[in-house]
């Protein structure tokens, strides 16, 4: 052997602390402790003060984050029971005209529409997809990817609800910062309770009918019935994003149903990963701002943004989230090859 | 064996095209008795099964629990019922671990109302009923993940996870295939408990041997039509039997 010529690699080791059994915390540190906390932590601490601190323009681009937040968290949790679905939008533009049809022809306060349009718009989307959960994959996705985009030309023909014209000066919401609170509140909710639902008993259900229905079928379940639960889950989120929405804006118009709701959630959590949520929500908090931002640049924002997302989507394809919570548990480091 | 069958399936008939599945079987299952199936490869055993557990909708025929029409039902709902099936190829969730597997029949409306209303802990149900599987030589088998296991221990796996529902009538797709002598041999003393506290087992085997042993009954399946039915003995004293088996008729010395 002629040592001339030094090897090297890289030695990958992952972190050696098993701080989570399955009912047992066990903290060694406080070292260890933050470890833990600051990945779980700093997030929802800069989101809770960031409506504080962010007025105006990049106030409304929070809001909007957290609002395609939700749709990407809500599109995750229907993801998380095999349901694959191009139609958030159905969701959003239920909530919305829910929320905005109340508030217009009634003259409800938003305190009133938001919540009501958040549960009946779980109750239509799942009555409305309820029928179809028995098909499968791509079938199911057409169908989901129809809907809004009928109850848009419905909506266009008929001039039901006010038509192509929409409904305007609708009540806002008492203050900026109530919005953004609502906005920012409602995405961290829906976060923890969603990572909270899919690592319990039911959650497990639900992620087992995705892997082997059969299987399901045969401890005694009935999967259509889980499948229409998740539906009125995942869509009580997308409405109650879309109720927010109506609110915020003061007015109700059928984009509420266009194909950007239904796709830039898609796009959010190819980016951040998924089957975790917080990959979801990752997602849709670089992708908003980062649109926006390129506004600058005009006509070639849209050519960008899309180089972009191809770019990470080809560079992480288990997303981002999942990259980077595997290199926060590893160490590298270099070693001589003898 | 007590009065009224527990299962009956009457002239069950399927169809895959142009083949001919399952054409007018029918027999009858009492509470406690242990039933084998047999037949060649393709004659229609797994098929059989399936029409049983609502898998796969019967073209005519019934199939009646205590007297009760369930041909065609959901096979959730089946199993709600109280019949549970392994699977011939075994259906498990391969990243999660082993206990976590019984969860899923643990979490339906059978299990809650089997338990009073309650569904209690369903970890400690789980690793109760993993205890009874014959693990006992590596006592942390419930707990790693199930992709890790070896193939016996997941046919295992999945016959405590068709347990875990308290079935009232057990069917066996092939349990045994791929298991070592000594896990047969370990599997075999807990299907007959279970037999004599009641409960019906349907076995479909092609280790004869093994299954002799432990039923009382045999029906034998060839191409989709049942050829014959009786003690193991009879069975094995068929000439009918031995031609589908072996395809021409031998003269025996």
């Amino acid at each position: 052997m002629v040592a001339t010529s030094v090897h090297r690699r890289k030695k990958r080791l992952d972190r050696g602390i098993k701080a989570r059994t399955d009912t047992i915390f066990l903290i060694a540190s406080w070292k260890d402790m933050l470890y833990l906390l600051l990945p779980r932590m700093l997030p929802v601490a800069i989101l809770l003060v960031l409506p504080v601190l962010v007025k105006g323009y990049w106030g409304k681009v929070l809001v909007y984050a957290c609002i395609y937040g939700l749709l990407a968290l809500s599109w995750d949790f229907m993801a998380a029971g095999g349901l694959f679905s191009l139609g958030q939008a159905l969701f959003f533009g239920l909530g919305a005209y829910l929320a905005g049809i109340l508030n217009y022809y009634l003259h409800l306060p938003p305190v009133v529409t938001v919540p009501a349009a958040t549960l009946g718009g779980g109750l239509l989307s799942a009555a409305l997809l309820g029928s179809v959960v028995r098909l499968k994959g791509v079938y199911f996705a057409m169908i989901t990817l129809m809907l809004p985009l009928l109850f848009k030309k419905v909506i266009e023909t008929t001039g039901a609800f006010g038509g192509t014209h929409g409904l305007p000066s609708l009540t806002p919401f008492p203050s900026e910062l109530l919005t953004a609170y609502l906005a920012v509140g409602g995405f961290l909710g829906s976060l923890f309770i969603f990572r909270r639902v899919i690592n319990s008993d039911y959650g497990l259900v639900l992620r087992a009918i995705k892997d082997d229905d059969r299987a399901v079928m045969s401890g005694a379940i009935n999967i259509y019935g889980r499948k229409i639960q998740a539906i009125f889950i995942s869509g009580a989120v997308g409405s109650f994003a879309g109720a927010l929405m109506t609110h915020y804006y003061q007015f109700l118009g059928m984009s509420v149903f266009a194909l950007d709701y239904s796709i830039l959630p898609v796009a959010a959590v190819a980016l951040g990963g998924q089957g975790t949520f917080a990959g979801a929500a990752m997602g849709s908090l670089i992708l908003v701002p980062l649109s926006e931002s390129l506004r600058a640049l005009g006509g070639l924002r849209i050519a960008i943004y899309c180089g972009i997302l191809i770019v990470s989507i080809i560079g992480f394809p288990e997303g981002l989230f999942h990259y980077l919570a595997r290199k926060y548990h590893q160490f590298e480091r270099v070693v001589e090859v003898k | 064996m007590n009065g009224e069958p527990l299962l009956q399936v009457r002239d069950l008939r399927k169809r895959f095209g142009g083949v001919q599945a399952v054409f007018d079987v029918g027999f009858e299952l009492r509470r406690g008795e242990f039933l084998g199936v047999i037949g060649p490869n393709g004659s229609g055993k797994t098929t059989l099964v399936n029409l049983i557990t609502g898998f796969v909708k019967p073209d005519a025929g019934q199939v009646l629990l205590k007297g009760r029409n369930i041909t065609g039902k959901m096979p959730y709902t089946i199993a709600g019922f109280g019949i549970a099936r392994t699977f011939q190829m075994v259906r498990l969730f391969y990243n999660l671990p082993a206990y976590k597997n019984l969860i899923i029949p643990l979490c339906s409306s059978r299990f809650k109302k089997l338990r009073g209303g309650r569904y209690g802990e369903r970890d400690d149900v789980a690793i109760e009923l993993l205890d009874d599987m014959g693990f006992e030589r590596d006592s942390l088998v419930p707990y790693k993940v199930a992709g890790s296991l070896p193939h016996g221990y997941l046919k295992r796996l999945d016959l405590a996870r068709a347990l875990a529902l308290r079935p009232e009538v057990l069917i066996l797709d092939e349990l045994f295939s791929g298991m070592s002598m000594s896990e047969v041999a370990s599997t075999l003393p807990l299907l007959e408990k279970f037999n004599q506290e009641g409960l019906a087992i349907m076995m479909i085997e092609h280790r004869l041997k093994e299954l002799f042993r432990v039923v009382d009954r045999v029906m034998v399946l060839n191409f989709g039509i049942k050829i014959t039915e009786g003690s193991p003995a009879e069975v094995m004293a068929s000439e009918e039997v031995k031609k589908a088996y072996l395809g021409i008729q031998v003269e025996l010395e």
